[in-house]
């Protein structure tokens, strides 16, 4: 039973830190611009599709390092042609405009790489278990988890310690102060968006090792990711880390005793906390008005 | 944000002298609805595409009047469709063998849950509002894909069919497909838009269009902003779950598809394509997207991109949508 409930949580955080990844990449984006990427799943997708392609020629380490970035130019070239004419409209159609792009991806995946299922080799030390007692441990999953981490770090010291990163933050509060700074929001936004695409290209191609690949991989991550956003605060990148953990773990617990509620009670938690605390485990007041 | 738009656009019923009368034009949107059976056949078109177009009509006008009319952004209106259907379906084949009785409770347990959620979320705004009712929304889908013995799972409630109605002494026989169910669903229809237009009329509806246009001289006016938002979202989730019952009568079937965040981006599409400040605007839509996507998926595997397309084309060059377009030309 403890190894049951071992091997789930373990679970529950790999599946959370994806979670995470794809949370804050779409976190700081809807904190910049207000726009809700609904394409944020098919760029996961991309990015492992994109390694996929790469490896053969650059290995898997060199995917792994080249695709997020290649995922990041493709949003960067997004964001420039299509999402910024939106910004200053009614939200409504920032939602319809990704919404319809993440149609076109997803097509285009299947289009390009077949709508079957797809396998991305892993090193061979990286599939064995780490120990014959731990054996649902492989060392792929130490590496994610640690991949993970190394990326979240880099995040929070990049929005701590950098100029771009203080502007992002200081943007996300107060964006008409930023700007008659005179700090050319315009680009920061692009940047920005094509950081979270980095992200979610990142956690891509770490997903594509153990899940493999589809067209439409990034969907079911997708809404557990606007969940992590919520329960952990919008405006709270920490909240959504937070977020992201939490309900990939209670998901992952729920599943010993409950396998058919697993997907619900990510759903239940949501709305115990829009019920008792609106605006998030973490959010700032006034945040989510 | 939303001001811009807002602020110059056409409004039902506000003062504007259309070039047509309204009258004139009433009479001719119920003229073309009612001669369907006759026409459409003529065109190559078949009469359960225009039940369909009634049916996402409906579902389209019920959520223009939060969408349009108050100026609020929900995506997650198929859940209270999908439920209006569920509902219908389930009531057909495990409780009782009447329409009536399908209908009106399909009705309640979409517009019900609808406003349970609306009173977590009326505080929210913009975008964040938008996020949570896209988040409750997929809740049902998941509870409907995964509740298999209740719900049929993946594959869809089955086994049920719509009963004929008996009025009195007569009955209404509407179980074959034919032109008697597409009558009986445009006086649905019809009483539904009916009383749709009289609410957006009323003083109530015009408390709405002053929350859209400006939230805070509302408040200010003593309007109360939440509790009004609250209502219209209760309002218009009864409306579009009324609209999911008459879809699972249409199609005797009942699929999780129905409650899909797909399906809200559909509605919010055809809202925003016929024009959503306008009243028959995402009837309109409807019609177009319903057409639009029943001959492209005829025709390529790659119906998806097409859809898709149509989203990004509509916000990039279409945003006031096809009656917007006259109302700009009325007030400029």
């Amino acid at each position: 039973m403890i190894q049951v409930i071992l091997f789930n949580v373990t679970n529950g955080l790999i599946i959370g830190a994806f979670y995470v990844l794809m949370a804050l990449g779409l976190s700081l984006i809807l904190n910049l611009s207000n726009v809700i990427n609904f394409a944020h799943g098919n760029f996961l997708a991309l990015g492992g599709y994109l390694a996929f392609t790469l490896s053969p020629a650059l290995g898997y380490w060199g995917a792994l390092l080249v695709s997020p970035l290649i995922t990041a130019l493709i949003g960067l070239a997004v964001e420039r042609l299509m999402i910024r004419r939106v910004y200053n409209r009614d939200p409504v159609y920032s939602l319809l405009l990704t919404f319809g792009f993440a149609f076109v991806m997803q097509d285009a995946a299947r289009y390009i790489w077949g709508p079957n299922g797809l396998p991305l080799g892993l090193p061979e030390f990286l599939s064995q278990p780490i120990s014959p007692t731990l054996f649902f441990i492989t060392w792929y999953r130490v590496f994610m988890v640690t991949v993970v981490i190394i990326a979240v770090l880099g995040l929070f010291a990049f929005l701590r310690y950098t100029q771009v990163g203080v502007r992002i933050r200081a943007g996300t509060l107060d964006l008409e102060t930023v700007a008659s700074l005179g700090v050319n929001i315009s680009l920061l936004r692009t940047f920005n968006f094509a950081l979270g695409c980095l992200l979610a290209g990142l956690s891509g191609v770490l997903a594509a090792g153990q899940i493999g690949l589809n067209p439409n991989m990034g969907d079911d991550l997708l809404m557990p990711s606007f969940i992590a956003i919520i329960v952990g605060g919008v405006g709270s990148l920490i909240g959504t880390l937070f977020g992201g953990l939490l309900i990939g773990v209670a998901a992952a617990l729920t599943t010993v005793f409950f396998p058919s509620a697993s997907e619900a009670v990510i759903y239940a938690i949501m709305m115990i906390v829009l019920l008792v605390r609106p605006r998030g485990l973490m959010g700032e007041e006034g945040m989510m008005a | 944000m939303s001001s811009e738009a807002g602020t110059n656009a056409a409004v039902v019923g506000a003062g504007r002298t259309p070039a047509v009368p309204r009258w004139v034009m009433l009479i001719a949107v119920w003229a073309i609805l009612i001669a369907v059976p006759y026409w459409l056949p003529l065109l190559g078109g078949y009469t359960a595409l225009a039940g369909r177009v009634l049916v996402f009509g409906l579902a389209a006008m019920g959520l223009n009047l939060l969408l349009g009319f108050t100026g609020v952004l929900s995506f997650g209106h198929a859940a209270y469709f999908g439920l209006g259907a569920y509902g219908a379906g389930l009531t057909l084949r495990y409780l009782a063998h009447s329409t009536p009785l399908a209908m009106l409770l399909g009705t309640l347990l979409g517009g019900l849950a609808g406003t349970l959620f609306g009173l977590l979320i009326v505080r929210r705004r913009g975008v964040y509002f938008a996020m949570c009712t896209i988040a409750f929304g997929q809740l049902w889908y998941y509870l409907a894909y995964s509740w298999n013995d209740f719900t049929g799972g993946f594959d869809g409630l089955r086994d049920f069919h719509r009963e004929p109605i008996g009025l009195g002494g007569l009955t209404l026989d509407i179980t074959d497909g034919g032109n008697r169910f597409y009558f009986f669903l445009l006086a649905v229809f019809a009483l539904a838009v009916g009383l749709l237009g009289l609410l957006v009329r009323s003083p109530f509806g015009h408390t709405l269009r002053a929350i859209r246009e400006n939230e805070r001289r509302a408040r200010f006016l003593a309007i109360p902003v939440e509790r009004q938002i609250w209502l219209s979202f209760s309002i218009s989730c009864f409306f579009t779950a009324l609209a999911g019952t008459l879809y699972a009568l249409l199609n005797n079937f009942a699929d999780p598809l129905a409650l899909h965040y797909s399906l809200s981006g559909y509605f919010v599409v055809m809202c925003v394509m016929g024009g959503m400040r306008t009243f028959w605007g995402p009837l309109v839509g409807a019609t177009v997207f319903v057409v639009l996507q029943d001959y492209i998926s005829s025709m390529t595997v790659n119906w998806m991109s097409f859809v898709g397309a149509i989203f990004v084309l509509v916000v990039l060059f279409f945003p006031r949508g096809l009656l917007g377009m006259r109302g700009r030309r009325g007030s400029a």
